[in-house]
């Protein structure tokens, strides 16, 4: 990729910009993300102890991740078993090849497709279509996001940041069905839709939220019921799984399950989960004929390699860091330009894609913490920008960024020109109204929109040198 | 006690009365408070920048310069944090790597110090107003600090603390941040404010200096009518 320069960071200043100053929808992503807090901080509560949960959470994960080979083996061979067929793809490009291929090789017409993040990760759709292949999101944001022809805006709520005269107005232009201010009716209107499509598929592509070693289970968490019927009806099921998602024991679920739900969405559990192990067996009369599953690594086994930073694989995509940062409520989804926005995308992103490239979401933080401390698994995240950060100042520093902390060390390491430089302190503040606002003012980025203090006439220095010489005097007298 | 007081270089030049706050408390309860000469900068800005060879490099001056220190309190979270939580990890295989670690051990954010060192709550301030609290980001999720400067506030006469909504949420500084990317960090200072105001508070505390220069900022520009104070010249009213 190049490094000469950053598109992706370009895209991302403009964008900002403009999300920053969409008051409105800055306001409703923030109060839609303020019931879900309500919600979580319910259903948190019920748990016995949350943070030992969290720790064992941590512990499972952490338990797969770091024998990531072992258990994956152990599910191929018991998925296998099942006549199941599991594709190990090294990287995007295998992984739809195999999927093309064998829709091709089936003569399919139809593809239904229920939520997965490694689907918009890899561009499946775009392939698929390219291909020829017609596909539908079955889950509702996704299709609302899909008719749109807009990424979703988020990794679990795809289209919060959609006002619901957006929707119906949407429905209205794409579907030609009459505009109504009902939830209740643009749900119905997307399922009469959605209904028709499982039917005719005879291909249905998913993703997973868990697969389970022991098993050799998939666990698919969900709540329209989609996603059952994208497994269950089309004959040939494809699911689309990143290698991180394999947890040892079926027993694991039983705390992440809830874990999910309650740091996802709020809810003690979702509306639907589901556990798949392989296609319809002898004797079964229903599920597909045909289970294939792309167990994608696209470079996460880069962030296995990272003993830093390797519990970012620990991530179950609840979204939580994004529903907590002030960044994300502030900018928005689409602005970070990737597949996984928020926290855990700005640290995951630079290791999938390249450093150089998306360090600038590393750097666009004021590393509060609220990520790590909501983080459901314990994902160390906003340490992990400050590592990404450190990373990227190492392999190239900025140009005359690394200079200039240079000169910094060198300030801060002669104590006499430090005073020195705060001296001259109140005169800068003095002069500084000349300048203010205009081209040469060096600190236009705080004061285009923000006063700055007055420096004092007598530094803190100053004043406790003559408090102690007063303190002496009255000891004297 | 003999204490060493660490004067972040912005308290230092653009707040000078938060650290005089603080050795006049510091001395009315008893203690001997020193400041070292040499001390400039904990080093923090280069470590969040990414250049930790330079954030080494200054920290390393500082680690000289508290070498002799009993005990360390710091008038802003961020800077504590830098010390006590950050300094171990940037020190981790390095030959000061001890000396980092006895600076973090020794090291207090001002409230902390207060409530759970030396076990004071009532300093037998007064102080008239109506005021809100503001969590520093690094005080509250990397030191844990959250009760204590409420419980300090809590004892002060006249003074009526409410909980603003967003008490927890970043006012949007972050050092550099701030500068590098001013939008999101101004959008975030909106969002601040916009809760302070909501409470209709006269004042907005807080145990962090840096952040009140981001929300003072703001305000300032904006509202014009709210005062920022840090904790301790809240608390330097005898």
């Amino acid at each position: 990729m190049s490094a000469l320069s950053s598109p992706p960071k370009d895209q991302f200043l403009q964008d900002a910009d403009r999300t920053t100053g969409d008051s409105p929808r800055r306001d409703a992503v923030r109060k839609a993300l303020h019931n879900y807090q309500s919600a979580r901080n319910r259903t948190g509560a019920t748990f016995t102890d949350w943070k030992a949960a969290r720790a064992a959470a941590a512990t499972i994960k952490h338990e797969a991740v770091n024998h990531l080979d072992q258990y994956l083996e152990e599910f191929e061979r018991q998925f296998t078993a099942r006549g199941g067929k599991v594709f190990w793809a090294s990287n995007s490009q295998q992984a739809r090849d195999y999927i093309l291929n064998l829709a091709k090789a089936r003569n399919v017409r139809a593809i239904v497709k229920s939520k997965a993040m490694t689907g918009e990760e890899i561009h499946l759709n775009e392939a698929l279509v390219a291909a020829g292949f017609g596909v539908v999101e079955s889950d509702l944001g996704e299709f609302i996001q899909q008719l749109k022809g807009e990424a979703p805006y988020h990794f679990v709520f795809p289209c919060m940041h959609l006002r619901r005269d957006e929707i119906s107005d949407l429905f209205n232009r794409e579907l030609g069905t009459a505009k109504t201010d009902s939830p209740e009716e643009l749900t119905m209107i997307a399922r009469r839709v959605l209904r028709r499509t499982y039917v005719e598929a005879d291909m249905g592509i998913s993703g997973g939220n868990f697969i389970v070693a022991e098993t050799g289970m998939i666990s698919i968490t969900e709540n329209e019921g989609n996603a059952r019927l994208t497994v269950g009806v089309p004959k040939i099921h494809v699911a689309l799984v990143g290698i991180e998602k394999v947890v040892p024991r079926l027993a694991d679920l039983a705390l992440l399950l809830p874990m999910l739900a309650t740091a996802g969405t709020g809810q003690h559990l979702t509306g639907y989960n589901s556990m798949y192990g392989g296609p319809r067996q002898p004797g079964e009369n229903d599920g597909p004929e045909e289970f294939h599953v792309v167990l994608l690594d696209n470079h996460r086994t880069r962030l296995l390699a990272d003993p830093e930073q390797r519990d970012a694989l620990h991530c179950i995509r609840c979204g939580a860091c994004l529903n907590v940062c002030p960044i994300f409520k502030n900018i928005g989804g689409h602005t970070y330009g990737t597949t996984y926005q928020g926290p855990i995308g700005s640290v995951i992103t630079p290791h999938f894609r390249g450093l150089q490239d998306w360090k600038h979401l590393s750097g666009a933080s004021s590393l509060c913490g609220a990520c790590t401390e909501t983080c459901p698994v314990g994902i160390d995240i906003h340490h992990h920008l400050l590592h990404n950060r450190r990373n990227a100042a190492a392999q190239k520093p900025a140009p005359g960024e690394g200079l200039l902390w240079k000169a910094f060390a060198v300030l801060m390491r002669r104590p006499a020109l430090y005073k020195l430089a705060t001296k001259f302190a109140p005169l800068g503040s003095m002069l500084h109204p000349l300048i203010q606002g205009t081209a040469v003012d060096p600190v236009i980025a705080w004061t285009a929109t923000r006063d700055f203090p007055e420096a004092a006439r007598k530094s803190f220095r100053t004043q406790f040198k003559a408090h102690q010489a007063a303190k002496q005097q009255g000891g004297v007298r | 006690m003999r204490i060493s007081l660490f004067v972040p270089c912005f308290i230092d030049s653009l707040y000078p009365n938060v650290a005089m706050s603080m050795v006049r408390i510091l001395e009315r309860l008893g203690h001997t408070v020193e400041v070292p000469e040499s001390q400039t900068c904990c080093g923090q800005p280069p470590f969040n920048s990414g250049y930790w060879d330079e954030a080494r490099s200054v920290a390393s001056h500082q680690l000289k310069a508290f070498a002799d220190a009993d005990v360390i309190v710091s008038g802003s979270g961020s800077c504590g944090a830098m010390m006590k939580v950050f300094y171990p990890e940037l020190f981790h295989d390095h030959p000061e790597e001890a000396a980092a670690k006895s600076i973090s051990s020794k090291t207090w954010e001002f409230s902390e110090f207060l409530v759970n060192k030396l076990g004071v709550r009532d300093l037998g301030s007064k102080f008239e107003g109506r005021a809100t609290f503001h969590d520093g980001c690094h005080g509250l999720r990397e030191l844990g600090t959250k009760q204590a400067p409420r419980e300090l506030l809590r004892h002060v006469k006249g003074l009526e603390l409410v909980e603003m909504s967003e008490a927890e949420t970043c006012c949007g500084f972050g050092g550099t941040f701030a500068v590098k990317y001013p939008q999101i960090s101004t959008a975030m200072a909106e969002v601040k404010c916009n809760a302070i105001c909501e409470t209709k508070a006269d004042y907005v505390i807080s145990n962090d200096s840096s952040c009140l220069m981001q929300i003072g900022g703001w305000l300032d520009r904006n509202i014009g009518s709210v005062k920022c104070l840090h904790l301790a010249e809240v608390l330097d009213t005898p």
